[in-house]
């Protein structure tokens, strides 16, 4: 029978409207996505503007939207990799250890406030943060013990580090060459992405455009000396957790992404030289399809841009691969055994969107750090994604889905329009400045929360199908005696040290840290060797460079 | 009681998540309260300055680092040695509820974990300042 025919038999579109509109919607929920995008009640060829070969591809050539790998899962699963760190270097290495004889495949490692900002554990700003929220690492003599007995050339290690970022990569490469494992061997990723810490994440040290140097100088570094090694990870994660929505997610992310591409540029560097060791790392949120939308327009748009405005020539210059880690910010403290419920649906999103590894997070992460039992569970959800649902058998098992190509448009749409407005306010530093960005999310996380508190969000266990709370969980608790340990610790490093050594290290940094035509990274290796520690590296730069300070909005 | 309720909405120790406070501080300026935000990376030292200098009713300190067992009880005893103890302090944050206990035993008058909704924190500041 011919589609016309079917089609008079049927009534078409207009019909199915008619006898739609004959039935009353539910009343007093949002027909929208998280995000606020408004959703059409039904999704068909007439309300998607879809051309196969130039929108979608095939997996693995441009524009990547189905994926960046012509096998994907069929061919390699993704890397399960959770974010472990808390304590000092000994109980981390622990915990990694744990990790890896449960089948994990990678390892990352989460840092503590005081070594996110530039302290050492005996700063007066570091007290009662020491080993709370990650590990303390102070010297290479922390980091010596966090990969002892892990053999470096095995392993890819991520490290969620940002300001002080290139004194850990430093770190980490002194321990490699200790192990005898050649710097071209070392496989990893550091975050590095520092934009988005005056976007969202706000643990910051100097001010934006020498901490943007520090950036070059890493990446630079890495494609002469560690071709593995990723040297920044730019990261839409922190940006989804401060409150933004899942455009501004994807906006702001690759406005970043591609302010590091201009800035290497600047410094001259070939496109096809860095580009393919630039890695996203992207949040999963709740919103089911607007997720998978968001991870396979950023891999258009990125490849796009790419090719078309950088004139990268390498396709492997044109893919984004990204990591991605489950919203701690949808975790709720009320029945916290729901969080796993939520975290099984956000990972299995992750999947669908084509993610190279994952982080899934523990169901009980709004109430402390997880503990061993919580951790064993996130990682099975992974496991069980991966072995028993068989969505890794096809690839891009959504692709085509009326609704999801839609949406995978309309973010695409909303991410262009806000690249429009960060070029008007003169670039991504600029609008950072003008706290656009910070003003964009603090818009969208209320706007959210006021629907949570008018009931129009449904937040189980929060706003509806509250209950009592049964017994109290069972908590991780980190020893407050840790911190004084700590101390010790590095204040042994710098008795122990040659002095001497020490301090022509440090000079030397400061000197070179006040030409920009230098690169850091080597003197910042120097003074890793002779056990310089993070603080006092930071703070000979802070007195060359400043620091950073933001007015707030709220 | 008359004029408005003066808050400091405050961010001690590192952590960089003010999400909430952010949140909250809006709340209460759309409850017609008057909101100083102190920004980030606050010292207990500089916290209490700016209470003193705001002339607060009450100070929110939203903290999310786990250091609130340090950080907490040396602000209360900051606003002691100021002779300023009658600043109600809430506390909001991921804080167990043992430290929790701990906290109101020190004279925090409220303390709000994940999920609270901004109303019930609106209602508890007006509360506990008229008292």
């Amino acid at each position: 029978m011919a589609t016309t025919d079917r089609k008079e038999q049927t009534g078409g579109a207009g019909a199915w409207r008619k006898r739609y509109e004959a039935t009353p919607e539910r009343e007093g929920e949002l027909f929208s996505t998280i995000s606020g995008v408004e959703n059409e009640p039904l999704y068909s060829p007439e309300n998607v503007d879809l051309d196969y070969e130039r929108d979608l591809g095939w997996p693995g050539a441009y524009p990547f939207t189905r994926g960046v790998y012509p096998s994907m899962y069929r061919g390699r699963l993704w890397t399960m990799r959770q974010f472990a760190g808390f304590g000092t270097a000994e109980e981390t290495n622990t915990r990694f250890r744990y990790l890896l004889e449960h089948g994990q495949t990678g390892l990352s490692t989460a840092f503590d406030m005081p070594t996110l900002m530039g302290y050492d554990s005996d700063h007066a700003r570091s007290l009662g943060e020491v080993g709370r929220e990650g590990v303390a690492i102070d010297s290479l003599a922390d980091m010596e013990t966090l990969f002892d007995g892990i053999p470096l050339g095995e392993v890819s290690t991520s490290m969620t580090i940002n300001g002080p970022a290139a004194m850990l990569l430093a770190f980490y490469a002194c321990v490699g060459e200790e192990q005898g494992v050649p710097l071209e061997q070392l496989r990893g990723t550091v975050q590095t992405d520092i934009l988005k810490e005056y976007i969202a994440q706000k643990e910051w040290i100097f001010p934006p455009q020498p901490s943007m140097r520090l950036v070059v100088d890493m990446i630079e570094w890495c494609s002469e000396r560690l071709p593995l090694m990723h040297p920044v990870s730019i990261s839409g994660y922190h940006i989804r957790e401060a409150g933004s929505n899942a455009a501004q997610e994807l906006a702001f992310t690759l406005a970043d992404g591609f302010a590091y591409v201009e800035a290497c540029l600047e410094r001259g560097l070939d496109v096809d030289a860095f580009a393919p060791r630039l890695s996203f790392f992207f949040n999963a949120h709740l919103d089911f399809f607007e997720e998978i939308a968001k991870y396979r327009a950023a891999r258009r748009i990125w490849a796009q841009q790419m090719r078309e405005k950088y004139g990268a020539r390498d396709p492997r210059s044109w893919l984004m691969r990204f990591h991605t880690q489950t919203a701690g910010v949808s975790l709720t403290a009320q029945q916290p055994e729901v969080n796993l419920i939520r975290t099984a649906i956000e990972a299995l999103a992750a999947v669908l969107g084509g993610t190279q590894s994952l982080h899934t997070n523990s169901f009980d992460e709004a109430l402390a750090l997880p503990t061993e039992h919580a951790v064993r569970l996130a990682l099975r959800t992974q496991q069980v994604i991966a072995h028993e649902t068989g969505v890794v058998n096809t690839i891009d098992p959504l692709g085509g889905s009326y609704y999801l190509e839609q949406l995978t448009n309309e973010l695409e749409r909303q991410a262009c329009d806000y690249f429009e407005r960060i070029e008007e306010l003169g670039g991504v530093i600029p609008a950072i400045e003008q706290n656009f960005m910070q003003r964009e999310i603090a818009e969208a996380s209320f706007r959210y929360q006021s629907e949570v508190e008018r009931g129009e969000r449904v937040v189980v266990g929060v706003n509806r199908y509250e209950m009592e709370e049964e017994q109290p969980l069972e908590i991780l608790r980190i020893d407050p005696a840790l911190e004084r340990k700590q101390i010790e610790r590095v204040q042994a490093v710098r008795e122990r040290r040659d002095a001497a050594a020490a301090e022509t290290a440090l000079t030397r940094l400061k000197e070179d840290a006040a030409h920009d035509d230098r690169n850091l990274m080597e003197p910042i290796m120097a003074a890793s060797r002779a056990y310089v520690t993070m603080g006092e590296m930071c703070d000979a730069l802070r007195e060359v460079w400043g620091t950073w300070r933001e007015t707030p909005v709220f | 009681m008359a004029g408005k309720i003066r808050v400091v909405v405050a961010k001690p120790g590192l952590d960089g998540h003010d999400r909430g406070a952010k949140i909250i501080a809006r709340a209460l300026r759309d409850a017609g309260m008057e909101v100083i935000y102190t920004g980030l990376h606050q010292t207990p030292e500089q916290i209490v300055e700016t209470a003193i200098q705001e002339d607060a009713d009450a100070v929110g300190i939203s903290i999310l680092s786990g250091a609130h067992m340090t950080l907490v009880p040396r602000i209360l005893e900051l606003l002691r040695e100021n002779g300023v103890e009658d600043v109600v302090v809430v506390v909001g944050g991921t804080i167990p509820e043992d430290d929790a206990d701990e906290l109101r035993k020190l004279g925090v008058a409220g303390v709000f974990g994940p999920g609270a909704p901004t109303t019930e924190i609106v209602d508890f500041l007006k509360g506990a300042v008229a008292a």
